[in-house]
């Protein structure tokens, strides 16, 4: 039932109504355009709604309906390659609809009620199933078997009738013995967490073919990570790297109060670029969310939470998914500035009280778990935070790096010399690293633990010894530290360094990462023992093949040359040591 | 029928505070009559059964209680024309030319709707600016936002104005409709934008917004808005491209900040709003190009770093909304080199989609991150220098010493009217990065650096 009552103030994106009851998060149609907007307070006989459009000319007296429901996305076969803006209205809807600007009061279903999908059901009537159950599956995509389930939120019964054939996502496929009508969508609340049966711990990588993530600071199936820099830092490039080549079988991307033009050329380059697993176009496996910075600023908030609601669905159908929120302090912001119309009292630099619990609930909506259908499925999070200066003792870096597993800290003194990705070798961790050790050793090389902690501790020796090259030059090192200086400046340029806009460096496969890290402390071995036969340092550092190998990187038959440059490597060492 | 109200309850700073209306839409445009015959501008800011906020562009000073209120029932409006162009016009639209008034063939809100990211096409047309610090190591593309973070006595109008005059797409004579939008800046300044206008012939193909210093601050908020939806109208009805040029993006935020208090907001950083960045966001983010749509709108805003400091919160939050920064320097700027651009914080976010081969040029990209390489190295190594003196140092660390001078002296100083071609840009690279031995060059790939690596040493 649906009850009218009317607006009583207007104040931007938060409009307070009278005569009618509410409950917290009903969703509102406001106004005679029917603007969406969800309740966030209640006063008296007073609701305080936050309004997902633009409110200007909205006057006090017009009307207000309440639809009594929470915000909820639609779910359903058709999510995938489609592009949402902050309450999944698609975007190419409200292109057709408004033309190339946003204007308002245009509502838009979530998927397309028009088209049809060949369902195969897996259970026959008479059939006993509990929520969470499957009853079938839709082909979404060539790769992606879309799971249909029994709602979470549905009754356990029995089935009393299903039928496999073409149907859209508001067709009846069947129904249940106590009338429940089965469909191939559902709605969910964005703000609950779907249930699951339990959550597992971290055990298995999550293989983004970036050097410096894989070795260095891995992120598990089922993580969270996050990337705090200073603007420019390369914080978008790495989530869309992220984005391009992580292993996770889905990827949600959510562009939260971020730069359109960088929207058009995620659009423009997903399309045609590949999965690196299946070869098949990265979009096939995308879903985006886009809500700009000039969207309206109540979108935005609900943006993050219904990415994390379609992760989680297809988590549910027993998939590894990758979500990317670019930016969280967009979002926080947007907490921020609804509070801030509310009048609340501020919390630290103006942010509502309630900041680091709402980082919290969202975090934790990741994981690695088993899911009632028993299937394992997981949801990764990667958090770009965006802190005011680059000052990470802000509050949402703050309240972000008491949840998250994995700190990437992007440095803009790299980016400035143009190191990428300019992620600081010395301050990032990863709290992953013990538990995905066997798989490493099984998977990769029983001996990559070694040098991955080989390499980090050549790296913090540099960073000593350049203390001491500002004083007093590096040429009165003594040979040894020489070697190190060299060994460590070849990490960094041959192995942390990778080249996101090359063809070939921009994805960098587990075995080759093996190949170059082995090749790079191999000299470092070579150049030790050397040294202690006495071979002058200068000879050590001016072997040719380690230039060689500097530029393997970029080789596309990498594999067939790594081969005959260590060779080289060990023949010039080897008459090194001969005089 | 049109009411006046006479129910002024309250007048604060730049607010009015309206009792007993009828119902008043939100962002409505407000008409103030004063007992003189005077009419001020406003816009309701907030309204409910019981009182009315209207913000007054012009300022509230001479307004009493006696005064009468009009709302119009309409937001905030442009009189959008192609005779726009070669006006002179106020912070808020009115001729200040002596010319006749505007016949409008289009209203349009001030406010703009956002894009959708779904019809934005991706910018990738270079811009030639004929200057090599941005065409060279910090491309502009059409449809980008670019700012020049500057401090107060340096010259990023010269700039501005160098970038106003050359711009243009090689290859094509089509030159830049400019929209030039003036906030708070003092009238010696804006004299010397129009005279620069005028003596190019500029002005014909440009609409100047102007507010100046002694106008009121309030109106500041309105100007970039009228000059950007003066911008989309050129570029989206009449398919020009178009180069917007906002100055002094700080005086808008001083002025966003300065209603903030008056309307007792809670504070956020250094006392500006919490909402600042939707805001800049609201402005930044209407650079574009759309799908199918032959024009495009560029945006050059200027910002002073008060105190130099790029970690203040509106350079902060512009460069978390634009697409990269050109940074002026005021190290360089004291050495005497103009332009004096600090390419190491400088970056162009959009560079990559809109050089290369087919573009510019197949090197431009390597030979752009090797020279980014090699200054910030040589920079470095001057602070060592400092320490342990030049003799110290190593051959090759000698070598990127001078790379870092010659670079400032050679690639980032050149002349106020020199109009260098992308192909000059490069050539100017290639020479001094000539000094340095072939080996050196890690960030060229071998058949570019056999192609292009000068025959003799730069220093001939």
């Amino acid at each position: 039932m649906e009850v009218k009552g009317k607006i009583y103030r207007v104040a931007g994106p938060v409009v307070t109504i009278a005569g009618i009851d509410t409950k917290m998060y009903d969703v509102v149609k406001v106004g005679h355009e029917g603007l969406m907007g969800e309740v966030i307070k209640i006063v008296g006989d007073k609701s305080v709604v936050q309004v997902y459009e633009e409110t200007s000319g909205l006057k006090p007296g017009e009307p207000v309906e309440n639809t009594g429901l929470p915000l909820s996305v639609e779910l359903g076969p058709g999510l995938l390659e489609s592009i949402y803006d902050g309450i999944q209205r698609p975007l190419g809807v409200l292109k057709e609809e408004m033309g190339n600007f946003i204007h308002r009061g245009v509502t838009a279903d979530g998927l397309d009620h028009s088209k049809k999908w060949d369902f195969k059901a897996c259970v026959s009537p008479g059939d006993s199933i509990k929520p969470g159950d499957m009853i079938g599956s839709v082909q979404e995509t060539e790769n992606i078997l879309h799971k249909i389930f029994l709602p979470p939120n549905a009754n356990e019964g029995k089935i009393k009738e299903i039928k496999s054939g073409s149907f859209t996502v508001v067709d009846i496929i069947g129904k249940m013995e106590d009338g429940t009508e089965l469909k191939l969508s559902h709605k969910w609340p964005v703000r609950n967490p779907r249930p699951v049966k339990f959550k597992m711990a971290p055990k298995t990588p999550l293989v983004t073919g970036q050097r410096i993530l894989d070795t260095m600071f891995p992120i598990a199936k089922g993580g969270t990570a996050a990337i705090p820099g200073p603007f420019g830092s390369g914080k978008t490039v790495t989530q869309q790297q992220l984005a391009k080549w992580s292993d996770a079988n889905i990827v949600v991307y959510i562009g939260c109060g971020e730069r359109g033009n960088e929207m058009a050329e995620v659009l423009n380059e997903f399309p045609e670029l590949e999965d690196p697993q299946t070869g098949r176009p990265l979009m096939e496996r995308t879903v985006l969310i886009a809500n700009t910075s000039n969207m309206p600023v109540a979108a935005r908030e609900a943006s993050i939470y219904t990415g994390i609601t379609i992760a989680e669905y297809y988590r549910d159908m027993g998939y590894d998914v990758a979500l990317m929120a670019d930016s969280t302090s967009r979002w926080a912001e947007a907490m921020r500035e609804i509070s801030s119309r509310l009048e609340e009292m501020p919390g630290e630099e103006g942010y509502p009280a309630y900041l680091s619990s709402r980082l919290a609930e969202f975090y934790e909506r990741a994981g690695i778990v088993e899911t009632f259908n028993d299937d394992v499925g997981s949801i990764t999070v990667i958090g770009a935070v965006s802190p005011a200066g680059g000052d990470i003792s802000e509050p949402v870096s703050q309240g972000t790096l008491r949840i998250v597993k994995v700190f990437w800290a992007l440095d803009s003194s790299l980016s400035q010399k143009r190191h990428f990705p300019a992620i600081n070798w010395l301050n990032s961790y990863s709290l992953y690293m013990d538990s995905l050790s066997p798989w490493y050793e099984e998977n990769i090389a029983p001996d990559w633990n070694d040098l991955r902690g080989k390499s980090m501790e050549i790296l913090q020796a540099e960073s000593e010894l350049l203390e001491i090259v500002q004083l007093v030059g590096s040429d009165a090192l003594p040979d040894d530290q020489q070697v190190t200086l060299e060994v460590a400046r070849m990490l960094r340029e041959i192995y942390l360094q990778q080249n996101s806009f090359h063809p070939v460096d921009t994805y960098c496969s587990f075995d080759k990462q093996y190949k170059l890290l082995k090749g790079i402390l191999r000299y470092n071995e070579l150049a030790e023992a050397a040294l202690e036969s006495n071979v002058e340092v200068s000879d050590i550092l001016h072997v040719s093949s380690k230039d060689e190998l500097a530029k393997l990187k970029y080789e596309e038959n990498f594999d067939s040359m790594i081969g005959p440059v260590m060779d080289q490597m060990e023949k010039e060492f080897s008459t090194l040591g001969g005089y | 029928m049109v009411k006046e109200y006479k129910t002024i309850n309250q007048i604060a700073g730049p607010l009015i505070f309206v009792e007993k209306t009828e119902p008043i839409g939100y962002g409505e445009f407000v008409h103030i009559k004063l007992p003189d015959g005077t009419v001020k501008r406003g816009e309701v800011l907030d309204t409910s059964d019981d009182i009315v906020v209207v913000q007054v562009y012009e300022g509230t000073s001479g307004l009493n209680k006696d005064c009468s209120v009009i709302f119009t029932g309409e937001t905030l409006k442009l009189p959008a024309s192609i005779d726009l162009l070669g006006r002179i016009l106020s912070g808020s639209g009115e001729p200040k030319d002596g010319g006749p008034p505007i016949v409008p063939e289009k209203m349009m809100d001030i406010h703009g709707a956002a894009m959708n990211p779904y019809s934005r096409d991706q910018p990738e047309d270079f811009i030639q600016t004929g200057i090599s610090t941005i065409d060279g190591t910090n491309t502009l593309v059409r449809g980008q936002k670019l700012p020049i973070f500057s401090g107060s006595g340096l010259p990023h109008n010269e700039i501005a104005l160098q970038i106003a005059r050359q711009a243009q797409v090689p290859g094509s004579d089509e030159k830049f409709a400019v929209v030039f939008a003036a906030m708070g800046i003092t009238n010696e300044e804006a004299q010397y934008f129009m005279d620069d206008f005028e003596k190019t012939g500029a002005l014909e193909r440009a609409i100047v917004f102007l507010n100046l210093a002694d106008d009121p601050a309030v109106e500041r908020l309105i100007t970039p808005k009228m000059a950007l939806t003066a911008a989309e109208y050129l570029a989206y009805e009449h398919n020009m491209h178009v180069l917007v040029i906002l100055t002094d993006i700080t005086n808008y935020c001083e002025a966003m900040r300065q209603m903030g208090s008056a309307r007792e907001e809670v504070p956020g950083r250094r006392g500006y709003p919490g909402y600042m960045y939707t805001d800049l966001a609201g402005l930044y983010e209407r650079a574009g190009v759309i799908k199918g749509v032959k024009g495009s709108v560029t945006q050059i805003p200027i910002l002073s770093m008060p105190g130099d400091d790029i970690t203040h919160p509106i350079p902060d939050l512009s460069g978390y909304i634009t697409e990269g920064q050109i940074v002026v320097s005021r190290e360089l700027h004291r050495k005497g080199i103009y332009p004096p651009i600090n390419v190491l914080p400088s970056l162009s976010r959009l560079m990559n989609a809109g050089i290369g081969k087919g573009k510019t040029r197949e090197d431009h990209k390597a030979v752009s991150d090797q020279m980014y390489a090699g200054y910030a190295e040589g920079r470095d190594l001057r602070g060592l220098v400092a320490i342990v003196g030049k003799e110290a140092l190593s051959e090759r660390d000698k070598k990127i010493l001078e790379f870092a001078d010659l670079f400032e002296d050679q690639f980032v100083r050149q002349g106020r009217n020199e109009n260098r071609t992308i192909e000059d840009t490069l050539t100017v690279g290639w020479n001094i990065l000539g000094s340095l031995p072939k080996s050196y060059l890690g960030r060229i790939d071998n058949k570019i650096i056999d192609k292009y690596y000068p025959d003799k040493p730069a220093e001939e």
